[in-house]
């Protein structure tokens, strides 16, 4: 029984490594919804892969990819916003993505699975990926982290001091859409801006400081995981929205000790 | 303030391992010219830095001067001429007024340690200097137009920059008083081993503390050291005779110490 969890928890709390700090990124940069969008865009991709019988994995981390680089492009023409091409893009291809899905997909592969998740379904090969993409991800967060510190705070400034903002951009874009990929097969199209999102956004509740932050993020993200896995053994939840409800209360608690207690928090 | 105007860090003065050439100019425009809205903001401006010079850049109110500052940054592309940076080139700036994220939590200490590895002392001296020692623990979201002047030009210290940009200094750190500031500026300039590139519509105190004055009027009306500006007829014409005549030169000099209550006189503003 134990074996069964362990590679979920794994892979969960491996996750929440570069989710903590993709997602504060997020959080600073008001690109709530820019997690959706990739989300969307790899179902998309997973159509592909299902149409020239790749693995569902590796056809979502080329979707995904494929479309961040397309959206960064999109964002430089300026007579749309960013946010509606992040609408018309996400939305146009998680249809397509639905459509092929329903059209290719053999017996084995369960639609509902891909939007909720299945974290009991990662495999040893799963978290060889994500091993990888770790390794690569944090070396490049610890590498960039103050040019990302400096454009987050003012993108005059980093500018004005020489960081490239739009390289930058473009290689944050396709770590999230790496990270998004690995994590749909994991807890779903549906949930994975809540894993992005939630952690940080109760983090800030208690940070002074952008590190803080993102190590909060970690710890309350994996403690989520956990606690989400264990009451999904427990009693037989669904695990996807069992980890996302814990780090929702987590959220609740820490900005309502915030609020009741002003003097402690920062 | 007037003991914190001397920089005696012997760190401060150490070379950059990457400094840039000593003779070539640190930023050069040739010919640039800026349209926004139809309306020519820069007209044919060229103009060069060389290293370890104050330069001032004067004109009233509309004259193109920070978006000359900001071509020649690169954080807007001119529609013709070119700007020429040095590869490697340091640049602190401290712009007039700095949107920033006030999503993103950060205090004041952490701020000052963004760029570079600047040692903890190196950082409470630089804030000191620029009067704002005691605003180390606060959130940078938190803090006035001025303290966050004040807070950018002491980064820009210890960064320990090969150009420092400032976009009306005098604006924001008003308390210091005119002449202690353009001393510190002066004091920066040997102490960094760097040059100074400023804006300015203040006439009164900024022409005596630079060595070379440009008086903008969306084209370069007249250049050269501030005796040969002041008397110049494009200068005259602009600023009026009665505001060139009431300019007092103010010389630099270490041997006293120049009081807030002796900034007295006719400013000449706009």
């Amino acid at each position: 029984m134990t074996e069964l969890w362990l590679l979920p928890l794994l892979a969960g709390c491996g996750l929440m490594l570069l989710a903590a700090p993709l997602g504060s990124l997020l959080v600073w940069q008001r690109m709530a919804f820019f997690g959706d969008a990739l989300a969307h865009a790899s179902l998309l991709g997973v159509g592909i892969g299902l149409l020239f019988f790749w693995s569902p994995l590796a056809g979502a981390m080329l979707g995904t990819v494929l479309f961040a680089v397309l959206l960064w492009r999109a964002e430089q023409v300026r007579s749309l916003a960013g946010d509606t091409w992040l609408g018309v893009l996400s939305h146009g291809s998680m249809a397509l993505g639905l459509l092929l899905v329903y059209g290719y997909a053999p017996p084995g592969v369960n639609l509902s699975a891909l939007l909720i998740g299945d974290v009991l379904g990662v495999t040893l090969a799963d978290l060889w990926a994500l091993a990888v993409v770790l390794v690569v991800g944090l070396g490049w967060l610890f590498w960039r982290w103050r040019d990302l510190m400096l454009s987050v705070l003012s993108p005059e400034l980093a500018q004005a001091e020489g960081v490239r903002l739009s390289m930058l951009r473009a290689q944050f874009m396709v770590l999230l859409a790496l990270v998004v990929a690995l994590a749909i097969q994991w807890i779903g199209v549906l949930l994975i801006s809540s894993l992005l999102l939630i952690p940080a956004a109760a983090a800030r509740a208690w940070s002074r400081e952008p590190e803080h932050m993102v190590a909060g993020a970690v710890l309350i993200g994996m403690l989520a995981v956990v606690l989400g896995i264990s009451a999904s053994w427990q009693w037989d939840w669904p695990t996807g929205p069992a980890i996302v409800v814990v780090a929702l209360g987590l959220f609740c608690l820490l900005w309502g000790a915030a609020r009741l207690l002003p003097r402690l928090a920062p | 303030m007037s003991a914190g105007l001397c920089l005696h860090h012997a760190d401060m003065t150490r070379r950059k391992h990457n400094k840039p050439s000593d003779t070539e100019p640190l930023v050069a425009l040739h010919g640039v010219s800026l349209s926004k809205g139809g309306r020519a903001v820069l007209d044919q401006v060229s103009l060069s830095v060389p290293p370890r010079r104050i330069i001032t850049v004067v004109g009233p109110n509309g004259a193109g001067k920070t978006t000359l500052l900001r071509v020649l940054l690169g954080l807007e592309a001119p529609d013709s001429g070119t700007v020429r940076r040095q590869p490697g080139l340091n640049v602190g700036y401290m712009p007039q007024r700095l949107p920033l994220n006030q999503l993103f939590p950060v205090t004041v200490r952490r701020f000052m340690n963004l760029q570079g590895r600047p040692g903890r002392t190196a950082v409470v001296d630089a804030l000191e200097l620029t009067g704002v020692g005691h605003l180390q623990q606060r959130p940078l979201a938190g803090l006035s137009g001025g303290e966050l002047q004040r807070v950018l030009l002491a980064r820009a210290i210890v960064q320990k920059p090969d150009l420092l940009v400032l976009d009306e200094p005098v604006q924001g750190v008003d308390f210091m008083g005119e002449a202690a500031l353009y001393r510190l500026i002066h004091s920066l300039k040997e102490s960094l081993d760097c040059s100074v590139l400023m804006v300015s519509h203040d006439l009164h105190v900024v022409m005596a503390a630079t060595d070379q004055v440009i008086c903008l009027n969306h084209h370069v009306c007249c250049e050269g050291t501030p005796e040969t500006v002041e008397s110049h007829p494009d200068f005259v014409q602009i600023f009026g005779p009665r505001d060139a005549e009431t300019l007092g030169v103010y010389h630099h000099q270490h041997s006293h110490h120049h009081d807030l209550s002796e900034q007295g006189g006719p400013a000449a503003r706009d």
